[in-house]
């Protein structure tokens, strides 16, 4: 069971959200696929039992055999390539590991070598298996290591929470690919609005269940209640604006595993989305 | 002399562009003869390294000096290993600074930025 969690911005409580949830769990993986800045396990602080290095092929030139007939530098779409003075310079950064100038090269001039872009890392925080992307400083796309992390996930039956990368990109549509449930989260203002209705539209277009956690509640009309009622959105859960719950996130303590009442919270939440996920594979298996 | 200028326009009044991977048309003026051609660019479109692109299309138009305002790294790789001269241009007329650099007034370029890989189009 993969339930994703994911917000249009950073900061409104996605982690917040995949922590707890993942801690309430009976067993559980927590995936962090925020890559570029994980954050879950400042949280958890896990027991690390593996780590893995994750590698994207890049092009290698054989000068000897290159003609320099820049088919391969016309077939790459990022313009990865260049020829200067009768020599190939490949920018690595550039490349996006398609493979395209090896399959157009006429003289099989071109293969390929491994190239590490950054890594995984496993441990554990008690019932939870945490598992954390790590992109390399300056690498251009995370999106091998959210690959890989969710095939390393693929056949997991313990429930797999989630916490993708900000936005709707690219990133977090390969972050959701094998998620049954998706989880919104939204803060209550203009901007919140318009980011929520960016996920809304992808989780909408993957075809994808999905329900919204608003965040920072505050007393008074909701925008991002609002939008969620004209849109027949389900909404799973509300969360304070609390000094409290600000506090605690600051020192890294987990809300669940402090107070009951916010672990009451959570259960309900997760209980909730289980139940829809289940009731989801016997209407559509 | 082949002189290659990043330029808004197709048009000998033409200002110079403010970006050079993604400047519509490159203007190359041949310091001797005066005469002077315009040339679409065909990397401002580009997904992604587009000064590499741009970069290659100058040096494959054999200019020998680059006058732009900014440059990124990579182009400036590619420029570089060509063997190209690149300057800072001075205010945005094309005339002037083609002047300017016939008196020596113009400064080599000599700092590169970093690129707005994926910033532009494909986030």
């Amino acid at each position: 069971m993969k339930i994703a969690v994911l917000s249009g911005k950073g900061g409104t409580g996605k982690t917040l959200v995949a922590v707890n949830i993942a801690a309430v769990a009976e067993n559980a993986v927590y995936v962090d696929c925020d890559v570029e800045e994980p954050n879950g396990y400042l949280f958890f602080t896990p027991e690390l039992f593996d780590r893995k290095e994750v590698s994207v092929l890049i092009p290698v030139i054989d000068r000897s055999i290159c003609t320099l007939c820049r088919k391969c530098i016309d077939f790459c779409n990022f313009n990865a390539l260049a020829c200067i003075a009768n020599r190939m310079i490949l920018f690595e950064e550039v490349c996006h590991s398609c493979g395209g100038c090896r399959i157009v090269c006429p003289v099989s001039a071109i293969t390929e070598k491994e190239k590490v872009i950054g890594h995984i890392e496993s441990g554990v925080s008690k019932n939870v298996i945490v598992k954390t992307g790590i992109l390399n400083v300056g690498e251009t796309s995370g999106i091998p290591i959210i690959r890989e992390l969710l095939n390393e996930n693929e056949n997991d039956q313990r429930i797999s929470v989630i916490d993708c990368p900000p936005g709707s990109a690219c990133a977090v549509m390969e972050s959701i690919r094998d998620a049954d449930y998706c989880i919104l989260v939204a803060e209550p203002t203009i901007f919140g609005i318009h980011n929520l209705n960016l996920v809304y539209e992808l989780v909408e277009q993957f075809h994808k269940p999905h329900g919204v956690i608003l965040n920072k509640c505050l007393e008074g009309e909701n925008l991002a209640e609002q939008f969620c009622a004209e849109n027949q959105i389900r909404i799973l859960g509300r969360i304070p604006f609390h000094q409290e719950i600000g506090m605690m996130s600051s020192k890294g303590l987990i809300l669940v595993r402090e107070n009951e009442t916010h672990r009451k919270f959570f259960v309900n939440l997760l209980n909730k989305v289980i139940e829809v996920i289940q009731n989801e594979t016997i209407t559509c298996p | 002399m082949i002189i290659a200028i990043p330029v808004d326009k197709n048009e000998e009044n033409t200002t110079v562009c403010m970006s050079f991977g993604r400047a519509p048309y490159f203007m190359f003026v041949d310091s001797e003869s005066g005469r002077f051609e315009f040339a679409e660019n065909d990397a401002a479109e580009s997904q992604g390294g587009a000064g590499i692109k741009a970069a290659q299309f100058i040096v494959d138009h054999k200019a020998n000096v680059l006058l732009t305002p900014r440059c990124g790294e990579n182009a400036a790789e590619v420029i570089q290993a060509a063997g190209i001269t690149v300057y800072r241009t001075n205010g945005n007329s094309v005339k002037e600074n083609i002047a300017d650099l016939k008196d020596h007034k113009l400064t080599l370029l000599e700092e590169f930025h970093a690129g707005f890989h994926g910033h532009r189009s494909n986030s």
